[in-house]
């Protein structure tokens, strides 16, 4: 359950945990100690005995105690589409997911292309209380691909990196200023690759699957284009570029080959992407309909090894909201994605449960490694850092189902899908924000 | 043409760039329009160095103070000066560059002055001709006599350049003044930085001797000489920017951003000035500080010293049979 967050936390000792901190490979038996908002110890030497007076004292009682998770592809529908999602429930589910913080795509009414609206999201959400909340500044006003917004600016008052969100930048010439222009202020450009002239009109991937359900496939190629694209204008620009959701073996390779040339560019999986393929489409199944489309099982196979050989820097959940009125459509009508707040820990846990990689590199691809692209202070246990944490059992199962999701929106990709791992307390800034029932 | 029959130490038929002129051809250039400071402020200021010579300054692009500069400069020397114009000539009628350019040949002036929006286009009329042609400025490519004109504010200001820090600030893709004042810059030993968004930055631009920033503060720190730019929009066809507030904002030269540089820094602009864009008013008109008016002072001596200097050249060097 969520709780009401207390307003001063005070001193609180964490003890007999499984410490595990994913950017210092911390793996022990220890505890915590935080201070106000920011962690004062930690370490095999924090235990009852180091308890003073007035420190209240959480038992951990053997589960793991990690870093709360950093987020950092978050649909909102506040402000504009506060039906499928608002800050509260968004919040509500994020804490749940042990999620800390939270980067919201621009693709709000209004679009988060002026400071105002950066400062509005960023008020809103410090209102909650709950999982921080960051903004992503639009590159271009309106997300309409053609004038580049205040980047500088937007900056500034809070936006931590930039991205047209669902959109992708189609004009060159506008990627390749924005990229320049950004590369002022060593701001990160994130895209959402796809050719949207090769995309159109497609619902799904491009293939055989497609062709037997009768539906208008999107082509591999319409990413691994924009790719390649990009990268291209990287070398030009000098510019630092983030690419959002690869789903393609080509996308991985390409981005292998660009990080081996030293570029600075980075990318992220989505769960889906690594933990699904396209057959979840089945009989038309619209909480599969995804953007990127869900591929063929080698595309998912070789996103799992780019995030073992660490071509893919980062997990994030890329939760999108949808309502039944836009989900209960023939598939080629119903809107795309699918909510994942709640289900980024567990998924992305079963590339450790399936022999993958350590619990600990799992755990980094959803919080420190993130928060290092993005320049956030959470995502690490350590002395002076803020107090974002998770404690939970990696082992624990349990079955997504849609229904009980705590996002407004339900439309989860995962559903009936049995999982391992669950959140047993969430803290935000020192204070606990979410308890397991 | 040999360097030691030639009395003032620049030996070149034309002035179309600074480009591959060398410390000694640029001083004697200013060395010669120091000499007409003086004269400038003097009741009198007629010479008639001039006298019986004809200029035409032909410019393909709307100036004021430029062709103002240049007229005024003849007219001193007691030459005799026509003024044209695109507005007025026959490049409406469908003329082309090299038409004009024969045309105007035929009618036996001493020096054009060209001013064009196209790079290499005053170079290209120079081969058509037999007088002297003086670039006043070609596209994106070189400004010579503003970059002389700096230099000679420099020099009177500081009584240097060599070994000065100088950041030339805004603008510089898009500019002819900030190539031009590289290459003079870097020729007499002055350390030149660039400071602007990364989208006004020319590609590979470091290769011309210059250190590139993108912040401000840190670009103008401990700089002698701070040259701001004038902001093109007019040449701007597509996104540098994203808005004037945030330009100013990040690059507009104002007190709080000019903390780093040397309290005595000089502030430069070729002007026109775009005030609260690219410069703040308080700044701009801080007489102890801005050598703004100055600069067009010396513009008119410089451009003096070049009609003086390539008249003179004309009867040595041969004349071509075109």
């Amino acid at each position: 359950m969520a709780v009401k967050a207390d307003r001063a936390p005070g001193r609180v000792a964490y003890i007999n945990a499984r410490l595990l901190d994913p950017a210092s490979g911390l793996d022990t038996t220890g505890g915590l100690l935080s201070e106000g908002e920011i962690i004062k110890d930690v370490g095999p030497h924090v235990t009852a005995n180091v308890a003073l007076e007035g420190v209240t004292v959480i038992d951990c009682e053997g589960l793991c105690l990690a870093p709360g998770l950093v987020d950092m592809r978050v649909h909102l529908g506040e402000p504009g589409e506060e039906h499928k999602e608002t800050l509260a429930s968004a919040g509500r589910a994020a804490t749940k997911g042990g999620i800390t913080s939270m980067v919201c795509l621009p693709n709000t009414e209004p679009v988060i292309d002026d400071m105002s609206v950066v400062e509005f999201v960023a008020r809103r959400a410090r209102l909650q209380g709950l999982t921080k909340v960051y903004p992503y500044g639009a590159v271009t006003k309106g997300l309409a691909g053609k004038e580049i917004a205040e980047l500088g600016m937007l900056a500034e008052s809070g936006a931590v990196a930039f991205t047209d969100g669902l959109t992708p930048i189609k004009n060159a010439q506008v990627m390749r200023r924005a990229l320049m222009y950004a590369r002022t202020f060593d701001l990160m450009i994130c895209q959402h690759p796809e050719e949207p002239s090769l995309a159109m009109g497609g619902v799904m991937n491009a293939g055989e699957t497609a062709t037997r359900l009768g539906l208008t496939g999107i082509p591999r190629e319409a990413e691994i284009i924009m790719i390649e694209r990009d990268i291209r204008l990287v070398e030009l620009t000098g510019g630092r570029l983030h690419i959002a959701h690869i789903s393609t073996s080509d996308a991985v390779e390409v981005i292998r080959g660009a990080k081996a040339r030293g570029l600075p560019v980075t990318c992220d999986a989505s769960p889906p992407y690594f933990a699904l393929n396209e057959v979840a489409i089945g009989d038309y199944r619209t909480f599969a309909k995804l953007s990127p489309p869900l591929r063929d099982e080698t595309d998912r196979r070789a996103i799992v090894e780019g995030i073992k050989d660490g071509t893919i820097d980062c997990i994030a959940s890329d939760h999108m909201p949808q309502d039944e009125e836009s989900k209960r459509l023939p598939f080629a009508n119903a809107a795309a994605g699918g909510v994942g707040l709640e289900t980024l820990l567990p998924v992305t846990l079963e590339l450790y449960h399936n022999g993958h990689m350590s619990l600990l590199k799992a755990l980094g691809l959803i919080s420190s490694r993130p928060a290092d692209l993005l320049g956030l202070r959470s995502g690490k246990l350590s002395r002076g850092r803020p107090a974002d944490l998770m404690i939970f059992d990696p082992d624990r199962g349990w079955k997504v189902e849609a229904d009980k999701l705590l996002s407004k929106s339900k439309n989860t990709p995962f559903d009936g899908r049995l999982v391992q791992g669950a959140v047993e307390r969430t803290v935000v800034d020192g204070r606990t924000v979410y308890v397991s029932d | 043409m040999d360097a030691d029959t030639d009395e003032f130490g620049y030996p070149h038929k034309h002035l179309l760039g600074i480009e591959g002129l060398n410390p000694i051809e640029i001083t004697a250039l200013l060395d010669r329009a120091e000499s007409y400071v003086e004269q400038n402020r003097q009741t009198n200021k007629k010479r008639a160095v001039l006298s019986g010579r004809t200029i035409i300054n032909l410019f393909f692009e709307d100036s004021t103070r430029t062709r103002t500069s240049f007229e005024l400069a003849g007219k001193r020397l007691g030459g005799d000066v026509i003024n044209m114009s695109v507005a007025t000539s026959s490049v409406k009628k469908g003329e082309t560059l090299i038409d004009t350019a024969m045309t105007l040949n035929a009618m036996h002036p001493d020096v054009l002055v060209v001013r064009h929006p196209e790079s290499g286009s005053v170079k290209l009329l120079s081969e058509k001709v037999n007088c002297a042609v003086i670039n006043g400025g070609d596209g994106a490519h070189e400004h010579p006599t503003q970059a002389l004109l700096d230099a000679l504010t420099i020099r009177r200001r500081v009584g240097k350049i060599q070994g000065l820090r100088v950041a030339i600030c805004g603008d510089i893709l898009h500019s002819r003044v900030a190539r031009s004042n590289i290459h003079l810059l870097t020729t007499m030993g002055a350390r030149v930085r660039l400071i602007a968004p990364r989208t006004l930055i020319p590609t590979g631009i470091e290769h011309m001797g210059v250190e590139v920033f993108n912040d401000m503060r840190e670009g103008l720190k401990d700089c002698d000489i701070v040259m701001m730019l004038r902001l093109q929009q007019e040449r701007m066809h597509g996104n540098y920017f994203p808005s004037v507030r945030e330009y100013f904002h990040f690059f507009g030269l104002d007190y709080a951003k000019l903390e780093g540089a040397k309290a005595d820094a000089l502030i430069m602009h070729p002007g026109p000035m775009n005030r609260g864009v690219e410069i703040d008013s308080e700044v701009a008109d801080d007489f102890g500080r801005s050598a703004i008016h100055e600069q067009v002072e010396m513009g008119v001596a410089v451009r003096m010293a070049a009609l003086e200097i390539l008249t003179a050249n004309l009867d040595r060097i041969p004349q071509r049979n075109l």
